[in-house]
């Protein structure tokens, strides 16, 4: 299995201190703006963002975890179920504009189940999405995201393996990994 | 990766401690989107699911049909009283023509044992018991087990007296199945003439005395005498039963502890469960049928990804 190192520890502190600027660039009223992470992964780097965002901000900002198991449109066509995690947004995104964050953006249909899942919480003003990595010419519907750390060519048999420190490993560390 | 080991949900006997593990986790989450201000998920909307009763229920049929709506799933009932079953039509004969309109899944009640499981050797749909005679219902276990999961944590140690009228319960015969996987330790208490002759084979015991039930357990679980059921007088009479085995507000208290009393529904209010116990704060049979529809969105979305 051959890996390649997309981003350390220190590309990938400097790559979320320029996200949060684009983002308050955007928003430089925050008290409408809330962070909703996408489980199970996209969660860490919605707390890395919203613990940052909250210091360059000065104020409290709503996070909250969305799992769009039950709104997936390949469920009964993939081969093995995706297991379910928790849902936990505990504040209403009517008339909110909403940070849709997750780690790696690959064929869209998890951000469209996230569009899905998030209205059983109110009409958002305004959707935006925040990805670590877009995996490039990889999209099977058309979404794209508005915060982008890193742009990767991949190649179908690519994966792409995200290690937090939040989530239990050692170093931070992103890897494109080639499936034997 | 969460997968079921079965395709239909016959009885308790043949899951797994992991498959009931695992529907107790999906609950749990299915548990959070019924509370939601939209309680809908669009997981099953290409599924249509017959809720086929040949025996009467409310509270089953009502928890099926909201959480296959839950999940989006197209439903249509059956009930046997007014169908062509009363001119004679057999089961297989009457399921298949309600599959050949394409249905992807039943829920089945029927008053004889292993109906079900019949069906399942016949059809190639997915099958939900949803109470066969006096044999299984495998939802009612598993929504009293996940009830009792969420009070006390776990249920592995713990301590569970089914009372009543085990011999014609099919709720009875689930429980000790599920509670015996998950590690609790169960002990059945009624009239011996309603305790099977080779219940203790299932790895429980049997006490006599209610008292002494009520002392030892954590959490009572409380059954209906089925007098529908009863074709011989099993006890001289109601007034009788109650006397003996009739769990008030004053047991409960009297006790030096606090135990969970639970019931599967209908109550007979004032024979096995007076009405002060069951609105007590003893009791969490409201509880129960809340996460009913949970456990059953649970188990509907588990078979139905297994196919």
């Amino acid at each position: 299995m051959r890996k390649k190192l997309i981003f350390d520890s220190d590309l990938l502190t400097i790559t979320l201190q320029r996200l949060c600027h684009q983002i308050l660039e955007n928003h430089p009223n925050f008290s409408e703006t809330v962070i909703v992470g996408l489980q199970p992964r996209g969660i860490y780097l919605a707390q890395l963002l919203h613990a940052q965002l909250e210091q360059l901000t000065r104020q409290k900002i709503d996070l909250g975890f969305l799992d769009v198991t039950f709104h997936r449109d390949d469920y009964r066509r993939r081969e093995v179920v995706a297991r379910a995690s928790e849902t936990k947004i505990d504040f209403l995104i009517e008339g909110k504009n909403v940070l849709l964050v997750d780690d790696v953006l690959y064929t869209g249909r998890t951000v469209r189940a996230a569009v899905d899942a998030m209205l059983a919480f109110g009409r958002p003003a305004k959707v935006e999405l925040v990805v670590l990595v877009d995996r490039k010419y990889t999209r099977d519907l058309p979404i794209e995201a508005n915060y982008v750390g890193k742009f990767v060519n991949t190649l179908e048999s690519q994966r792409v393996l995200v290690e937090l420190e939040s989530q239990g490993a050692e170093n931070n560390k992103i890897w494109l990994i080639n499936k034997e | 990766m969460a997968k079921l080991s079965q395709r239909h949900l016959l009885g308790i006997k043949n899951l797994t401690t992991q498959d009931i593990e695992l529907i107790f986790d999906t609950a749990a989450n299915f548990k959070e989107v019924i509370n939601r201000p939209i309680k809908k998920v669009p997981s099953l909307r290409d599924v249509t699911i017959a809720n086929i009763f040949f025996e009467n229920s409310t509270r089953t049929r009502l928890s099926f049909e909201l959480a296959e709506k839950r999940l989006s799933a197209d439903v249509v009932n059956f009930s046997a009283s007014g169908s062509s079953v009363k001119k004679g039509e057999t089961l297989l004969d009457t399921v298949n023509n309600i599959l050949a309109m394409k249905v992807d899944m039943v829920v089945m009640r029927h008053a004889s044992v292993g109906a079900p499981h019949f069906l399942s050797r016949h059809i190639k749909a997915n099958i939900v018991n949803a109470g066969d005679g006096t044999h299984e219902h495998p939802t009612q276990a598993l929504l009293d087990t996940f009830s009792i999961r969420e009070r006390l944590g776990t249920l592995s140690g713990k301590k569970v007296a089914i009372i009543g009228d085990i011999l014609h319960s099919r709720v009875a015969l689930s429980n000790i199945f599920a509670l015996r996987k998950l590690g609790a330790e169960v002990l059945v208490c009624g009239p011996p003439t309603l305790l099977p002759k080779y219940i203790t084979s299932l790895g429980i015991t049997v006490e006599l005395s209610l008292e002494k039930a009520l002392a030892w357990c954590d959490v009572a679980n409380v059954l209906r005498i089925q007098l529908e059921r009863q074709q011989i007088k099993y006890f001289p009479s109601l007034r009788e039963y109650t006397l003996y085995y009739g769990i008030t507000k004053k047991t409960l208290d009297n006790l030096k502890k606090k135990i969970i009393v639970m019931h599967p529904g209908p109550i007979n209010r004032g024979v096995e469960l007076s009405s002060d116990a069951a609105d007590s704060h003893h009791s969490i049979i409201l509880d129960q049928v809340e996460n009913g529809v949970a456990v059953r969105m649970a188990v509907l979305y588990l078979l139905a990804a297994a196919n």
